[in-house]
């Protein structure tokens, strides 16, 4: 950012109209004058850099606040050699972003994330009988227990590539969209297909909305979830060969939470016809499982194949394909666009959203055929964005992870972490309700919280989580490197005054430091 | 054809069957602080198979698999009176129904026709139905009503790392995870580090102002928990099963006269899938709830006698069984109040039947009782809190005179 002169200041007049000794008589004091006035400039000018400059790295912070889970003493140097507006580019294109080769063999010890749904069931999912064998219970129960492994090695990806990743923005819509379309791990089935349905969303976190709608309803994690798997014609023989019937479960959700919203304009109707268009939407059977694939199935035999009438419009029986026509008008709609904008301006500019910025990005998602990094960027490149620097209160997961970066956690084990999310409300993976977890304020901000928090930043900045071997406790010299220009003049003085042991203790705990 | 509940008498030869404790102190006229604890159960308990309208044979008609069987039958309902019985699973409240401190009001609910779950709850807990961007909470808004302003923030505790809706607004609230490591030393704790950041959180934003109330509740609260033998793992969430949660809450509450609301949520109430007659989903998630309740109710000691517990649930679920042996979103539900101060052993509410002409969209059963009635009661007749205040705690909401008064002593 350009320093400007001050306008106001303007070299001084001084005994232009004076005869000779009144000159040497003012000399003294003129020349005094002149000091001061100098003095004052080169004060006002280095002021006036030195502002310039905090205002540029608050403006830094603001932008690792909001595309990034907060800043690292790296990233806030690697936006001050590129640029803020080459930094955002960068994150809108992940791809071009070489990730580090720790996270990168960190991750490919991670097994069972390299195995698609249909795998994960065969080698951790429920014993079947074989050769009329039937397993008993306590193989059945060993076998629950390995399967836990799953939603570890999950969590442990999620949290190292939070910290890690200099794919930030990647890894923030990650955590939007998996909220989005939030599936609980304590589900059924679906602590096995956790891992597997976030790298289904991880691959259009910033692509096709349409194509994140089609790769959550066809995913095994959500089938099962929202009970989809269930869904069938009455009359037809449902799952396990049962008399069946419809289930509506899925269908409202689709539409009130990952679509229209709650008050775009549907009726029960709708919900009913949603339902009956997604009838056969199911899994593949335990046994006739193929080798591998995604486990989404369609079943023309438990599908209710009669007419339906769906937001205005006739759909005709035709097995599978209504589903995808009623997927397209539902990522067409108006609705949707506004209801998305909205989620989007209240996750990265405020909790009440100006009406304005929400309607021109809802405008940009129609224009754009519902392409999220076009919205992002429209969103990005707003004043109302940029103004909003600390307008929002940090989700705990926003807190925690925020906290272990600033602190320059290098570490691999992220219980702690996990464990201070879960405490704070916000355990990950495990929202039961399909409408994730709030974005807001009003949310989170708790009076047990509060002090949960501050108990959490003492322990972190003092060494005694063991996050890696051996932690040592955070340099408050270095914290304040990072994160001073984001501390007001009141806590920074505070943080002064206080015992060096505590200071970075009071920096990741401070309420500065609760804002982002 | 509809029955008129007030034409029905309640039971009670029960009462005698089971000696109460708190029976003795109630006579002693130990007049105690008037205390209310609100449980949410979220995500729309199925009232049709918790107070089971057995008298109905619409009900048996529309839930082939999953109704829940006749008095009298094997796993059948516990009868309540000729025409509801409780979930069998709920047996631990059976004795409080027996001492008349339990009653229902069947077929209440939100005048709002949303099937939403979230919209519904926060209805319920804005007081507001229909009206989204009420900012504040009911109860909270309840506490500004009350006379002696400034009475501190452990005067209403919310149970968990959050503050729902209902707690919500100006009035200074608590909150506190009762889990097994609720009293766990922090570092807070420590007075150079709780003076070191008292300094940080000096302002008159809110962010600073919750630091506050949170460290002036947790001085007060945690000297009412059993400090846990060892720290738990900070990786592992620790048990917590609702009647562990409903004793600690009553420890808290018996020993701090301070606190006179409380609010507590239990999840995993929706039951779209197999929720089971007698057994099943349905079942495991209501038995822990009786006995929990059961267990609080004992561990209060004589403060029950001076303490309404009022069980609330967003909406309540279709008569007829889906295909998957489990319900989806309807609308009227049943509300439970249990305590000393409750005319038990009677099923209030106007009860319209199961007809289908009778239904609410021909599907779900219809609302008789606005939840606000229920709530007006308890805070008029329990609370004693004036009429005139309920215009601000239920704004435009008129309370119709009616049976539901008579549910308070």
């Amino acid at each position: 950012m350009a320093t400007q002169l001050p306008k106001s200041v303007v070299p001084a007049k001084a005994g232009t109209h004076c005869s000779a000794a009144r000159v040497l008589g003012r000399w003294i004091p003129a020349f005094a004058g002149m000091t001061v006035l100098l003095v004052l400039l080169l004060a006002a000018l280095f002021s006036k850099a030195e502002a310039a400059e905090r205002a540029s790295d608050r403006q830094i912070l603001h932008v690792l606040d909001r595309l990034a889970f907060g800043p690292t003493a790296a990233d806030v140097r690697h936006i001050k050699a590129i640029g803020i507006d080459r930094y955002i580019a960068e994150q809108l294109e992940p791809e071009s972003i070489p990730e580090p080769s720790g996270l990168t063999e960190r991750l490919s010890g991670l097994e069972t994330l390299k195995l698609d749904p249909v795998q994960l069931f065969a080698e951790y999912g429920p014993l079947r009988a074989t050769d009329g064998a039937t397993p008993t219970p306590e193989d059945q129960k060993a076998r629950r227990q390995r399967s836990r492994l799953i939603l570890e090695q999950a969590q442990a990806a999620r949290v190292w590539r939070a910290l890690y990743s200099p794919r930030q923005l990647q890894e923030v819509m990650v955590d939007f969209w998996y909220n989005h379309f939030n599936v609980f791990a304590g589900k059924g089935l679906d602590r096995l297909w956790i891992g597997a349905y976030e790298e289904a969303i991880r691959r259009h976190v910033l692509g096709k909305f349409r194509d994140l709608l089609g790769a959550t309803s066809h995913h095994p994690a959500m089938l099962v979830y929202l009970d989809n798997v269930q869904n069938a014609a009455p009359g037809s023989k449902g799952l396990n060969g049962r008399e069946a019937g419809i289930n509506e479960n899925y269908a409202r959700e689709l539409i009130e939470l990952h679509t229209l919203g709650a008050d775009g304009g549907y009726t029960q109707d709708d919900v009913v016809a949603l339902s009956r268009i997604l009838t056969g939407w199911s899994l593949v059977r335990p046994n006739a499982l193929p080798e591998k694939g995604s486990g989404f199935r369609f079943y023309p035999a438990r599908h209710d194949n009669g007419g339906k009438h769906f937001l205005g419009h006739d759909i005709a029986g035709n097995g599978e394909a209504e589903g995808e026509a009623a997927l397209d008008l539902l990522a067409k709609s108006p609705a949707t666009a506004r209801h998305l904008a909205a989620k989007l301006a209240q996750y990265f500019v405020a909790d009440q959203p100006p009406s304005a910025l929400v309607d021109r990005l809802a405008a940009r998602f129609i224009e754009t055929d519902g392409d999220i990094k076009s919205v992002l960027q429209a969103l990005f490149a707003s004043r109302e964005f940029r103004e909003s620097s600390a307008a929002k209160y940090k989700s705990p997961y926003r807190f925690v992870l925020s906290a272990a970066r600033a602190a320059g956690v290098t570490g691999d084990n992220p219980k702690p972490l996990l464990g201070a999310m879960a405490r704070l409300g916000q355990p990950l993976y495990r929202c039961a309700t399909p409408d994730g977890y709030r974005d807001s304020e009003a949310a989170w901000l708790s009076p047990d919280a509060s002090l949960l928090r501050v108990n959490f930043a003492t322990a972190l900045a003092g060494g005694k989580l063991p996050i890696a071997e051996g932690a040592e406790p955070v340099g408050a010299a270095s914290l304040l490197a990072t994160l001073g220009s984001g501390l007001s003049g009141k806590t920074r003085a505070a943080v002064a005054k206080a015992p060096a042991e505590l200071q970075a203790a009071l920096m990741l705990g401070s309420p500065d430091f609760m804002r982002r | 054809m509809p029955i008129r509940r007030r034409d029905f008498l309640g039971l009670s030869a029960g009462a005698s069957l089971f000696a109460l404790r708190g029976g003795a102190w109630a006579a002693s006229g130990d007049a105690g602080q008037k205390r209310l604890v609100i449980v949410l159960l979220r995500g729309a308990a199925d009232g049709l198979n918790i107070v089971v309208p057995y008298g109905d044979e619409a009900y048996y008609a529309a839930r082939p698999t999953i109704a829940i069987a006749r008095p009298g039958a094997e796993n059948g309902a516990l009868a309540l009176d000729e025409h509801f019985g409780l979930h069998p699973a709920l047996a631990g409240l059976q004795p409080l129904w027996q001492a008349k401190q339990l009653a229902f009001v069947h077929a209440a609910g939100s005048p709002d026709p949303t099937r939403s779950h979230f919209d519904a709850q926060l209805f319920i807990e804005s007081g507001t139905p229909g009206r989204r961007g009420t900012p504040d909470g009911w109860m909270n808004r309840l506490l500004a009503a009350l006379p002696n302003a400034s009475r501190g923030p452990t005067e209403a505790l919310a149970v968990g790392p959050t503050v729902p809706q209902i707690l919500k607004g100006r009035m200074p609230v608590a909150n506190l995870s009762l889990g097994p490591a609720a009293a766990t030393p922090l570092a807070i704790d420590k007075p150079e580090v709780a003076s070191a950041f008292d300094r940080l959180y000096a302002g008159k934003d809110a962010i600073a102002q919750t630091y506050r109330q949170g460290r002036m509740a947790r001085t007060e609260l945690i000297s009412g928990l059993p400090i846990p033998a060892e720290p738990t793992d900070a990786g592992a969430p620790p048990p917590n099963g609702f009647p562990a949660q409903a004793e600690r809450l009553a420890g808290l509450l018996a020993h701090d006269p301070k606190i006179r609301f409380a609010v507590v949520s239990l999840g995993g109430w929706d039951t779209h899938v197999r929720q089971g007659n007698h057994a099943g989903q349905l079942a495991e998630r209501l038995g822990p709830l009786g006995d929990g309740l059961a267990a609080f109710a004992k561990a209060l000691g004589r403060a029950w006698q001076d303490t309404v517990v009022v069980l609330l649930s967003e909406f309540g679920r279709t008569v007829r069984e889906n295909g998957d042996g489990g319900t989806d979103h309807g609308h009227g539900n049943v509300i439970a109040l249990l305590g000393g101060p409750v005319q038990g052993s009677r099923v209030y509410g106007e009860w319209l039947g199961l007809a289908p002409a009778a239904l609410y969209e021909g599907r779900d059963l219809a609302v008789s009782t606005d939840f606000r009635t229920v709530l007006a009661c308890v805070i008029g007749r329990h609370l004693r809190v004036p009429d005139r205040s309920l215009t601000t705690i239920f704004p435009g909401f008129a309370s119709p005179r009616s049976d539901i008064d008579r549910i308070i002593a």
